[in-house]
């Protein structure tokens, strides 16, 4: 169960072309699980923007000086985020969360490659550490358009196996997307399970990858939500359920973790016709 | 100071006037992680249909200064899985139910009444009329005082004596008087006003509308004086007529012009996707500022605004130097 809290900004970090930001949440952190989200109003009580940004969760520390804090990392996009970048310590920010389904983790110990693109590698970090503790071995792949808009990777390196960089310009690691060397690393590391997040194309890129071998994946999708709490139905996908049938479920309570041969990637953005309780007639129903 | 919060729509009596409001809460049960969905006066139910329903494609959402812009397209389980599951569940909560109906035609319409006569849980039934009639060429039932009539006529017919029908008005009309009329004389017990304001939004980077549905319904404080007009100007036609108030409400002081307005209860709709716990504290902030006002009685406001220019108020709780000045007087008339 979701709570609703007003933490406190404790530290605003600038990584690269990100801001990692921790606030306390008391409350939060203690129901965390690595895939898990928090939505964050911004502009204050206000505030003429109303509704929440969702960002995944990457570091929560249920106790510490400051008490219960949870950090999340994300990108100027707009006004809601340019405002959040413009928080300093002490200032106070309304949290919900955790929310989402988070990471399914494996009953033993597997073979896991962790697919991250830009900052969706910030809660492939928390997921790698429960990982390693039940045993598995850890292998990331993350990429990103140029090595500012990486992030994590030294994290990576040290709680991982293995980890491989690639970048759109080469600036670090191997030039190319993160599909391009996907495939030897699920090769050279047996690799049982795949976890991805970051943009749809590069989840769609990585789910077919690893159905194509057999291989299980988890991904975590980005939808755009206005409640992320399950109440508007905005952040829908095409999703295939147990009994076969394709229905819009909701990314924020349903998901954002979904198995990757579940989603219609190529429907994303549509209605498939087969989907349960699709319209054909015209009309414009609200 | 004690405020008696009780309000009475068409006979039946609520403890509160603070009702969720249709399509922004789902079926009560994810709000209840956040307060107890039975401590509101009523708990009004996304809009459903007879059959599942996948609704429209994505983007549904745009925001908007102070509001959205959705295009959902009536997601939903469909009458049967409704009544199964999340009727049930609100019954067993102790909330009160208000089921929203939504159909194509008059026929749907008598149907879903059909299906919730006699279920045990529903206090009210709000038929939401802004729905495009598959037999007349998509023409919106709530804009068009015959097609409005029709179907609240029969889902009236339909529905148990003892539990009130509330047609839900839409703001996109000449004179929404008249449709409010239209309704009353086919037997709606109530009205609820408004429902969203067709609205559009176009990307300019892709220089193609936002919207896989192209226009949407905005909703949120952006358009709450057109909703307190609407209420005041369908209070002031039908006085007798209970109004449920709705539009952009996100405080105590917003629900409390809607019931100066005329309004009997009100619905926080968008602003529960910001602030899940919304109803609640526009509840608690309207009783303090009833308090604040000297007024013990929820139910003597109702209205309060169209009383003549000269009529005694209790207090000023915040005197500002001069007596209730007449609208007309004031320096921005």
């Amino acid at each position: 169960m979701p709570v609703q809290v007003t933490g406190e900004v404790v530290t605003v970090k600038r990584i690269g072309a990100y801001t990692a930001m921790t606030v306390t949440a008391p409350g939060i952190p203690e129901l965390t699980r690595p895939g898990h989200f928090v939505g964050v109003q911004v502009g204050g009580p206000e505030s003429s923007m109303l509704l929440r940004r969702a960002f995944a969760l990457h570091d929560v520390q249920p106790r510490g000086v400051y008490g219960g804090t949870v950090q999340f990392v994300f990108a100027v996009h707009g006004k809601g985020t340019a405002w959040l970048a413009g928080r300093r310590p002490q200032d106070r920010l309304d949290l919900v969360g955790p929310l989402g389904r988070p990471f399914r983790l494996p009953a033993h110990p597997v073979n896991a490659t962790l697919v991250g693109g830009g900052y969706g590698s910030a809660p492939l970090l928390p997921l790698a550490r429960v990982l390693r503790e039940r045993g598995c071995r850890v292998s990331f792949v993350l990429g990103a358009g140029s090595v500012d808009r990486l992030f994590g990777h030294l994290d990576a390196k040290r709680i991982a196996d293995s980890i491989a960089v690639t970048t759109d310009d080469g600036s670090l690691g191997t030039r190319g997307r993160v599909s391009d060397v996907l495939p030897s690393v699920m090769a050279r590391t047996d690799c049982d399970v795949v976890y991805a997040c970051g943009p749809m194309a590069m989840l769609q890129a990585v789910a077919e990858q690893a159905a194509a071998r057999g291989i299980a994946s988890q991904v975590a999708v980005e939808e755009s939500m206005a409640c992320g709490i399950g109440v508007c139905m905005t952040c829908v996908l095409p999703v295939v359920g147990d009994d076969g049938l394709t229905r819009m479920v909701r990314s924020c309570v349903e998901g954002p973790v979904f198995p990757g041969d579940r989603v219609r990637w190529d429907d994303v953005g549509s209605v498939p016709p087969d989907t349960v309780g699709a319209v054909s007639a015209p009309g414009a129903h609200r | 100071m004690t405020v008696d919060l009780t309000t009475r729509l068409a006979g039946v009596e609520f403890p509160n006037p603070v009702f969720t409001a249709s399509g922004c809460a789902a079926a009560g049960q994810e709000l209840s992680a956040f307060f107890d969905v039975a401590s509101l006066g009523g708990v009004v139910t996304k809009s459903i249909m007879m059959a599942p329903r996948s609704g429209r494609a994505t983007p549904r959402m745009a925001e908007t200064p102070s509001g959205m812009v959705n295009s959902i397209g009536l997601q939903g389980p469909g009458i049967e899985a409704f009544l199964e599951r999340d009727l049930a569940w609100l019954a067993a909560s102790g909330a009160r139910a208000v089921v929203s109906i939504a159909g194509g035609s008059v026929d749907e319409y008598t149907q879903l009444a059909q299906k919730l006569r006699g279920r045990p849980g529903i206090a009210m039934v709000e038929v939401n009329i802004s729905c495009p009639n598959v037999e007349d060429r998509g023409q919106v039932f709530a804009c068009d005082p015959s097609a409005a009539s029709n179907v609240v006529d029969a889902v009236r017919r339909n529905t148990s004596t003892g539990v009130p029908v509330f047609a839900k008005l839409s703001p996109d009309v000449t004179d929404i008087t008249e449709i409010a009329r239209a309704c009353v004389d086919a037997g709606a017990d109530g009205l609820s006003v408004i429902n969203t304001l067709l609205g559009m939004v176009i990307d300019t980077t892709t220089m193609r509308p936002v919207l896989g549905g192209v226009t949407g319904g905005l909703s949120g404080p952006a358009i709450r004086p057109v909703a307190v007009r609407c209420v005041w100007q369908v209070h002031a036609a039908l006085p007798d007529v209970p109004i449920l108030g709705m539009g952009g409400i996100r405080s105590g002081l917003d629900a409390l012009e809607f019931l100066l307005a005329g309004a009997s209860a009100v619905s926080v709709g968008t602003s529960v996707f910001g602030d899940p716990s919304a109803p609640v504290r526009v509840l608690r902030e309207l009783e303090q500022a009833l308090a604040d006002r000297g007024i013990d009685r929820l139910a003597d406001v109702v209205g309060l605004a169209h009383r003549p220019p000269d009529t005694y108020v209790p207090e000023d709780p915040d005197p500002v130097g001069d007596e209730l000045v007449p609208a007309s007087t004031e320096e921005t008339a």
